[in-house]
């Protein structure tokens, strides 16, 4: 349980922290919450960690038109624990208290989250619900584009990631978040969350989002059609059950999953429909 | 900009207690470990050495953190605080005083880890009701207690007067 050697860098500018990453098996560390476990494992064994928590400026929360811009070194527990982020997206602060537990959302970053890219992390799937874009040192990146795979992203391997922003919702969305895990903190086995907007009682634009149950976070369009076309919400949910194809593993077998993701898309639409004005 | 060299020790200083301390460590060496073998402050536990036990919470900066999550180089100038620094002079701090009363221990290994937590709590939440309370015990594993007595004597000094006994 105890990591392999590596060099340690701590940079105190982009500019450095990207030149560093230039060398061969270097990696970002950030909060650390997944990457040291991985290196306790030996899974992981980089021979450079550039830790990012010594640059100036990367840790922020700030108000742009209706939407936010997020710093990526920025903590779970400030964003959990932000007047901002609670009125304008309380899906975000609502998600929050389901990663991990206070100490490691005290450590842990949104921009760590994301470019982990854990399937059955909340940020991935939130990203992706609010439409947001991926600022790096590069380019801005869609959310819809990030994510190849389990642990797969768009990101090169000297390219860090800087801000992520989320567009203003429209007045009156209202929102679910469900969640299943075997303990609280635990990474989900299935979490669904979801946004309605409502005109006349129907509903005219609608995203849900699934996560842990696919290899990336992924948006249920067959499911959202359903609700867009007045179709019942328990349809809806089970066009979701049949868009997604999870894997079986220690926790869940896929079958048991299928069927949560059900189940939670019927809890977070209906959740949603009575949040929506 | 801080290089330091794989396999070779550096010297790392920061204030634990509110005492500037200063030893040396490999980048690889645990902050758990720095903080038990170098500095011999055992009051910090270890478990699991992957974030999952809360044995071996802190708090740096005011805020809790797993030390084994840690490495030691990455605490230059920071100040951490560990269970040691909970007591006053007179004796045992309120929740520790609680945590006594009711019966909130018993091997007493996972008890550091969890005043860490909940002095944070306390800090941002005097009024935490008790789903609040076990929602961050949920970050401590306790295989002895079955968590009853740590959520009374939190209780006990969290402003909630329902599960007071
Ligand atoms: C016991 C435990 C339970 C957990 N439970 C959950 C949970 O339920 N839900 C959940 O979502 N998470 C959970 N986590 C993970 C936690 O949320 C981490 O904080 C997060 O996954 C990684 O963030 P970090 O800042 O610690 O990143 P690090 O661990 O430092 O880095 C993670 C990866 O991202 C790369 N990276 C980091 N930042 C950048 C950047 N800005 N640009 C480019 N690359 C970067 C690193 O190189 C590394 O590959 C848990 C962790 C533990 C230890
Ligand atoms: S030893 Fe750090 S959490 Fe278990
Ligand atoms: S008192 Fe023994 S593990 Fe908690």
């Amino acid at each position: 349980m105890k990591p392999p050697a590596f060099e340690y860098l701590a940079p105190v500018s982009l500019e450095a922290a990207v030149a560093a990453l230039s060398n061969e098996d270097a990696k970002v560390l950030a909060g650390g919450q997944s990457l040291v476990p991985m290196m306790n494992f030996r899974l992981l064994a980089p021979s450079l960690l550039v830790d990012i928590s010594r640059i100036p400026d990367l840790a922020y929360i700030t108000e742009d038109g209706d939407g936010l811009r997020i710093g990526a070194m920025t903590r779970h527990h400030a964003v959990e624990m932000s007047d901002v982020v609670r009125q304008r997206f309380p899906v975000l602060h609502a998600a929050m208290a389901h990663v991990a537990h206070l100490a490691i959302r005290n450590r842990g970053t949104i921009g760590g989250s994301l470019c982990h890219g854990d399937p059955a992390a909340e940020w991935p799937g939130l990203v992706l619900l609010l439409n947001a874009q991926l600022k790096t040192t590069k380019r801005t990146i869609p959310a819809g584009d990030f994510y190849h795979g389990a642990l797969a992203t768009d990101l090169a391997d000297d390219e860090i990631l800087i801000e992520i922003q989320f567009p203003g919702l429209a007045p009156g969305t209202g929102w679910g978040f469900e969640e299943m895990a075997r303990r609280s903190g635990d990474f989900a086995l299935a979490a669904v969350a979801a946004t309605i907007c409502l005109s006349d009682d129907r509903a005219t634009e609608v995203r849900i989002v699934v996560i842990g149950a696919h290899a990336t976070p992924l948006r249920l369009t067959a499911a959202e059609g359903l609700l867009t076309d007045h179709v019942s919400i328990g349809a809806a949910a089970d066009a979701a059950m049949q868009e997604i194809s999870p894997d079986s593993d220690l926790h869940a077998s896929a079958d048991y999953r299928r069927h949560l993701v059900g189940v939670l898309t019927k809890r977070a639409l209906a959740a949603a429909w009575k949040r929506a004005a | 900009m801080r290089y330091l060299e794989a396999g070779k020790r550096h010297t790392v200083r920061f204030t634990l207690n509110g005492r500037a301390v200063e030893g040396d460590a490999e980048p690889r060496l645990l902050l758990s470990d720095f903080l038990r073998q170098t500095l011999g402050a055992f009051g910090t536990h270890v478990g699991c050495e992957h974030g999952s036990c809360g044995a071996c919470t802190i708090q740096m900066d005011g805020k809790a953190v797993r030390s084994c999550l840690l490495y030691a180089v990455q605490v230059e100038g920071k100040a951490l605080t560990t269970v040691e620094n909970l007591a006053t002079p007179d004796g045992l701090n309120e929740l520790q005083a609680a945590m006594q009363k009711h019966h909130g221990l018993q091997c007493g290994f996972c008890t550091p880890g969890i005043l860490m937590s909940l002095t944070q709590l306390r800090e941002e939440e005097p009024n935490a009701d008790e789903a609040r309370i076990r929602d961050v015990l949920s970050g401590h594993i306790c295989r002895c207690t079955g968590y009853d007595g740590i959520v009374k004597a939190a209780l006990d000094v969290f402003g909630d007067v329902f599960g007071k006994n």
